[in-house]
């Protein structure tokens, strides 16, 4: 197929028109906001999308996440045991109480079953966010899998409030991601949604029917 | 899926104008894209209530879009080259059956009989999955509106909202004959759950997923997906093979580039201030990680875009980012839906876009669905002058002798022609006009009462019996 390549190529090389290139100038970015405004920003977004959004203490976290997973009648719960939220949880979980903590080992064949048909809730942490969408930002990890935020009913995810960024660029400026892009980087904006039939929106396709957000500060 | 091409002009311009006329005469259709249509447009509008921020987005998204088409042969060296090294292997064709071709080997190489299917606009270009039909292949939609005309073996009639065309009870309807051991509804959550039951046990088994990609990155060899069910995100993650296919002109240069097209995109298409998932896939499976496909195949697809590219004017074709906004916005499109343009991209961009790939010979009628009303052009996020390639495509139709276009020339008829030559000699020169208007205004009464299409749903026009000109002498203006 490289004839396929260089004929392509060499198509494209003789009959490149005479555009006028230049040098794109950015829109100007909106001023900069607080960390209330952020906050504030983030979860009407967030809930305009029918997503929860729960603000809690760095510190009372764990059990507020239990109390609010025991409130919607969850069973059990995926989290992972070395991932950033980990040793908090082993920690402040109340073993004693539902949901019972859950984890998977190895590659996914060892569990894509009880991921697709026997896991009703996953826990993963956030990288960042953004406060003019509602977004979270994912970049799932040995640890933190990328099917974790996508194949369960309920995806309950847990930012620091002080990752909230502005807006996607700014975000990707001060990371620098171009630097370097991880397998899979993700924009998750609420619960999966669709508006095929009648343009009538409708939550819970694909991946899942609810989002949960708690943010810590 | 893909329905064939008329094959040439002469009388083929009446499939079309049949297709109008049944889709006209359907107020089933007509209703549903009028309410669908005006829900996007206002949408959309309140999505930028500022019109000056707006305007500088377009611009700046238009820029990104001109200057990745002008460094268009580097960048996909670059883009091919980023995404080897992360380990995406990348696949050139040339034409719909070498993309095919591509496909099916990698289908082969893994001996899989059933592919999975995100959205893809290029993946119905290539007529994909009647072509992997016949090799006993199954390929199963998972984006719920294109799974919906799937199972009615009908073709997507919007770029964004394939099965706009079907309302609730139409659509329960399919449900029901299709899965009979389903209780019958025509609740839409409920119709969207059931669907979520059935395509989550085929994307537990699929071998191989299959998407798009609304932005290719040279700079980082990263494909990025727009999507709010997570179909796309299923069929990117869960099998262990993911085939992405693009059009070669969807390339940008840097990741920086992303945020604003993201915007504009989004905003323009359903109003959203952004889709739910935006998915950026730089590599396969690496060591130590835990899931996601272990291959990743990028196929680039030219299929005359490389021709269109050699045109200074059309070139802007290339620019679209497939939102749908100007269909959305189109007085034609609005009132006959997707289907009668029978083509894979319908509206003011597929009358633009498909003319110049299959010929004009063969869709050369499609640049006259439209009012030129300027609608199009107006909310195009990338502002390609869409009215102005109609006009461009009209003229390449019935130009004298051939251009480069394919097709161009093959619209041009005797006797229309013979009446234009006849039109211009008339209004070069003043005395001749006005021995022609004076012979008019005497004959007025020869003039038939059947003038063509134009008689059949309207009056003839009458020639009045004075002429502007005899009328503004006999009030003594001063010049003509
Ligand atoms: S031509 Fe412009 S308005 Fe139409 S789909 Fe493409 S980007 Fe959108």
């Amino acid at each position: 197929m490289s004839k396929a390549r260089d004929n392509i190529l060499s198509r494209l090389r003789t009959a490149r028109p005479d555009l006028p290139g230049g040098e794109l100038e950015k829109t100007a970015s909106p001023p900069s906001s607080t960390p209330n405004q952020r906050i504030e920003q983030f979860r009407s977004h967030l809930e305009a999308v029918r997503a929860e959004v729960y603000l809690s203490g760095r510190d009372e976290w764990v059990a507020e996440l239990q109390r609010l997973a025991q409130e919607k009648r969850i069973g059990s719960l995926l989290y992972a045991p070395d991932g950033p939220l980990g040793s908090a949880i082993s920690k402040g979980w109340d073993e004693q109480t539902k949901p019972h903590l859950k984890w998977f080992e190895q590659e996914i064949d060892n569990w894509k079953e009880p991921i697709f048909f026997d896991t009703e809730a996953a826990l993963t942490s956030a990288r960042a966010g953004i406060a003019a969408t509602g977004t979270l930002v994912l970049w799932p990890t040995v640890e933190e899998p990328r099917s974790w935020s996508l194949v369960p009913p309920i995806h309950i995810a847990v930012l620091d409030t002080s990752h909230l960024h502005d807006t996607f660029e700014s975000l990707m400026e001060a990371e620098a991601w171009h630097q370097g892009m991880p397998t899979n980087a993700l924009l998750v904006s609420g619960p999966s949604k669709t508006a095929d039939i009648e343009q009538t929106l409708s939550y819970g396709i694909h991946g899942p029917v609810q989002l949960i957000v708690l943010l810590l500060q | 899926m893909t329905r064939s091409l008329p094959e040439n002009r002469g009388r083929s311009d009446v499939r079309f104008h049949t297709g109008v006329r049944e889709a006209l005469n359907d107020p089933q259709i007509r209703a549903n894209f009028r309410s669908a249509m005006d829900g996007l447009i206002h949408k959309r509008r309140n999505a930028f209530p500022d019109p000056a921020a707006l305007e500088r987005l377009r611009l700046r998204s238009e820029r990104i879009r001109a200057n990745a088409l002008s460094r268009l042969p580097e960048l996909l060296e670059q883009l091919e080259q980023r995404c080897t090294a992360n380990g995406i292997r990348v696949h050139w064709a040339e034409t719909v059956e070498q993309a095919n071709e591509i496909v099916l080997g990698i289908m082969r190489q893994h001996d899989a009989r059933m592919l999975i299917k995100g959205k893809s606009m290029v993946s119905e270009e290539m007529g994909l999955n009647t072509f992997l039909e016949q090799q006993g292949i199954e390929c199963l939609e998972s984006d719920l509106g294109e799974f919906i005309i799937q199972l009615v073996g009908e073709a997507p009639s919007h770029i964004i909202a394939p099965a706009i065309h079907k309302n609730r009870q139409q659509v329960a309807r399919i449900f029901r004959d299709k899965f009979p051991d389903i209780p019958y509804t025509e609740d839409i959550e409920q119709l969207t759950r059931n669907a979520r039951e059935i395509l989550r046990k085929r994307f537990y088994q699929a071998p191989v997923g299959l998407s798009g990609v609304n932005f290719a990155v040279a700079e980082t060899g990263t494909l990025c997906l727009v999507e709010n069910e997570g179909n796309g995100r299923m069929c990117t993650t869960v099998p262990p093979v993911h085939i992405a296919v693009t059009g070669i002109e969807k390339v940008v240069e840097r990741l920086a580039d992303v945020p604003p097209l993201l915007d504009i995109l989004v905003r323009s298409a359903t109003g959203q201030p952004i889709s739910t998932y935006f998915n950026m896939i730089s590599s396969p499976r690496r060591p130590g990680e835990r899931d996601g496909p272990k291959e990743v195949h990028l196929v680039l697809l030219d299929n005359g875009r490389s021709r269109i590219y050699e045109d200074p004017e059309l070139i802007a074709t290339l620019r679209c980012i497939r939102c749908g906004a100007c269909m959305n916005h189109c007085p034609v499109y609005t009132r006959v839906g997707g289907h009668p343009y029978l083509a894979t991209i319908p509206g003011p961009i597929g009358s633009v876009l498909e003319p110049q790939k299959a010929g004009l010979d063969r869709l050369g009628v499609l640049p006259t669905f439209s009012t030129l009303c300027g609608a199009c052009g107006e909310v195009c996020p990338v502002r390609i002058p869409l009215p102005k390639l109609l006009n461009r495509l009209r003229y390449e139709g019935v130009r004298k002798g051939s251009g480069a276009l394919p097709g161009a020339g093959s619209r041009r008829g005797r006797n229309e022609s013979l009446l234009w030559g006849l039109w211009r000699w008339l209004h070069t020169s003043p005395r001749l006009y006005r021995a022609a208007g004076r012979l008019a205004t005497r004959l007025r009464h020869l003039l038939p009462n059947r003038l063509g299409p134009w008689t059949r749903v309207r009056k003839p026009p009458r020639i009045a019996a004075r002429s502007l000109h005899q009328l503004a002498h006999d009030q003594e203006f001063d010049h003509e």
